[in-house]
């Protein structure tokens, strides 16, 4: 992978996400073998075929603190092949990620959740899955459970709360350590009205603080309401960038 | 060199994958906590015996073996009951450490796909778990020891450094069985035909002594073997084991896990789109 040097590169301006050529390339076998014994037969024949698959290619972006950014695409665009990159789920192919500051991904709320955990063992079982420490949840429990709305169910399993409560229960813990990036792909269509109202008004709070916010969405009246500037992805490339209103425009012209 | 930071990630950071786990670890130890309690509390939390099942299952085995052995096949061997017990205690904790860092990581697979974590916490967790559930099992084996009239000697301080090896061993097996469970979804089923074979192989729950010495052989290759055998010194013999134990036991332990910790390490930026 290429080497250069860190300290040039980050403090270049007030960035605080680099995203700088990255490509990112899927390899899977071309059939989908059944098993072991299969997998050793072709692999002596050398008859193992492999495909590759570009999800993302030579993408850069640079999203600067404070910023709500947005990105827009067809299903399979790579937009959310972009926000796990940034999550540092998927390592780039090729290109180079930088991310300045605590990372919260919002990509499947409450994607950690044991069913037959109470509601206050998942508080902490997830907390300790975004990376957070025993004491940070500690500090925090009693606000997640009032941002929540479930304190009267903290103590029963999770499989008994609606899909709403789940909800709200991921966003809260995901956000209860002020995060410095988050990382938002179609969570708020999870929940009601109210909820994804209370979220807005959360991440907003939060950027105004410095927080900076890259969302996910099909939502165009959104990113045209939220974002300052947009990302249109089109078949893992950059088909537009810049003032979200603009690229918004661009991108309904094709729908 | 760079230290692991939830605050700041750089992709090209040029950390070797096998430093750079250790590092994510030592951040995400709270989730091996985590882990290993979650395993606990739903293991037990709908069953009305409780711990008790950890203990009932080998007692239960035991109780059987030593009546085929004694009754059916006429041998005479002096503790038998705690010879076996001892042994399966052992055997437990290897195979469902070894199972189970593997299946943690199929059952995971959405998380894993969803957000990032050191991969490693599944394999490192599961030991933790076969460690307590060892711990809970050690309570009938004292039991059965004492009312047997096997005299607990201080040799037993020994059985920490042999847990300390056996869990190397199992994370080093587990992190490769792991690796491999991401490539074959049907390593899981495999392993647990692999493992039966294994036990036979090994003597876990019969007498060293019914096997022909010409096949003596098949135990010394055998990683478990030493372990079992570790394990059992100390308890029925009064004694801590020698050399001949120690240093194979300790090989396999640092070979494996050397050898499980690199593989899995270098492969693991590929399984969030693999699995």
């Amino acid at each position: 992978m290429m080497q250069t040097k860190p300290d040039s590169f980050i403090n270049s301006e007030d960035s605080v996400i680099r995203v700088e050529g990255v490509s990112v390339r899927y390899r899977v076998l071309r059939e989908q073998l059944s098993g072991i014994k299969e997998y050793a037969i072709r692999w002596l024949q050398r008859r193992l075929q492999y495909r590759d698959f570009w999800a993302l290619n030579d993408i850069s972006i640079e999203v600067r603190r404070g910023e709500f950014f947005g990105i827009v695409g067809r299903n399979g665009a790579g937009k959310s092949t972009l926000l796990k990159v940034m999550a540092r789920v998927i390592r780039p192919t090729l290109g180079r990620v930088v991310m300045l500051g605590r990372t919260a991904p919002l990509l499947e709320l409450g994607a950690g959740f044991h069913p037959e955990l109470t509601g206050r063992e998942n508080i902490f079982l997830n907390g300790a899955l975004l990376g957070l420490s025993h004491t940070e949840i500690v500090q925090r429990f009693e606000e997640i459970v009032a941002f929540s709305e479930i304190v009267e169910f903290i103590e029963a399993p999770l499989r008994t709360y609606s899909t709403g409560m789940v909800a709200r229960l991921g966003f809260a813990v995901a956000t209860s350590v002020r995060p410095d990036i988050m990382l938002v792909d179609e969570v708020l269509s999870v929940g009601d009205a109210q909820f994804q109202e209370k979220c807005l008004v959360r991440m907003r709070a939060f950027q105004e603080q410095g927080a900076t916010i890259v969302l996910v969405t099909h939502s165009m009246e959104r990113v045209v309401a939220l974002c300052e500037r947009a990302i249109w992805l089109d078949g893992g490339k950059v088909a537009a960038q810049g003032e979200a209103s603009a690229v918004v425009n661009q991108y309904s012209r094709t729908l | 060199m760079k230290q692991f930071s939830v605050n700041f990630y750089d992709s090209s950071s040029v950390v070797h994958p096998f430093v750079e786990e250790i590092q994510a670890l030592m951040a995400y130890r709270g989730l091996v906590v985590q882990f290993v309690a979650r395993s606990i509390k739903t293991r037990y939390k709908r069953s009305i015996l409780g711990v008790a099942w950890t203990m009932l299952n080998p007692l239960l085995t035991m109780i059987a073996l030593t009546v085929v052995f004694s009754q059916l096949f006429r041998i005479q061997i002096e503790n038998f009951p705690v010879y076996v017990l001892s042994g399966q205690l052992v055997w437990i904790f290897f195979s469902t450490t070894t199972s189970s860092a593997m299946g943690e990581m199929i059952w995971s697979s959405e998380l894993i796909k969803r957000i990032y974590l050191p991969k490693s916490v599944f394999a490192v967790a599961a030991v933790g778990t076969g460690l307590v559930n060892f711990l809970f099992s050690l309570l009938p084996l004292s039991v059965i020891a004492l009312v047997l009239g096997v005299e607990l000697r201080s040799a037993l301080f020994t059985w920490l450094l042999t847990m300390l090896l056996l869990s190397f061993f199992s994370l080093g097996l587990g992190l490769l069985l792991s690796t491999a469970t991401v490539y074959f979804a049907d390593m899981l089923p495999v392993y647990n035909v692999l493992l039966t074979i294994w036990l036979y192989l090994t003597p876990v729950i019969y007498p060293m002594e019914i096997v022909p010495t010409q096949w003596h052989w098949l135990f010394r290759i055998n990683p478990v073997y030493y372990y079992v055998e570790a394990f059992r010194e100390p308890l029925l013999a009064g004694s801590i084991p020698g050399w001949g134990t120690w240093l194979p036991a300790t090989g396999f332990a640092l070979v494996t896990f050397l050898i499980g910790w690199f593989v899995f390490t270098s492969r693991s930026s590929e399984y969030a789109y693999r699995i």
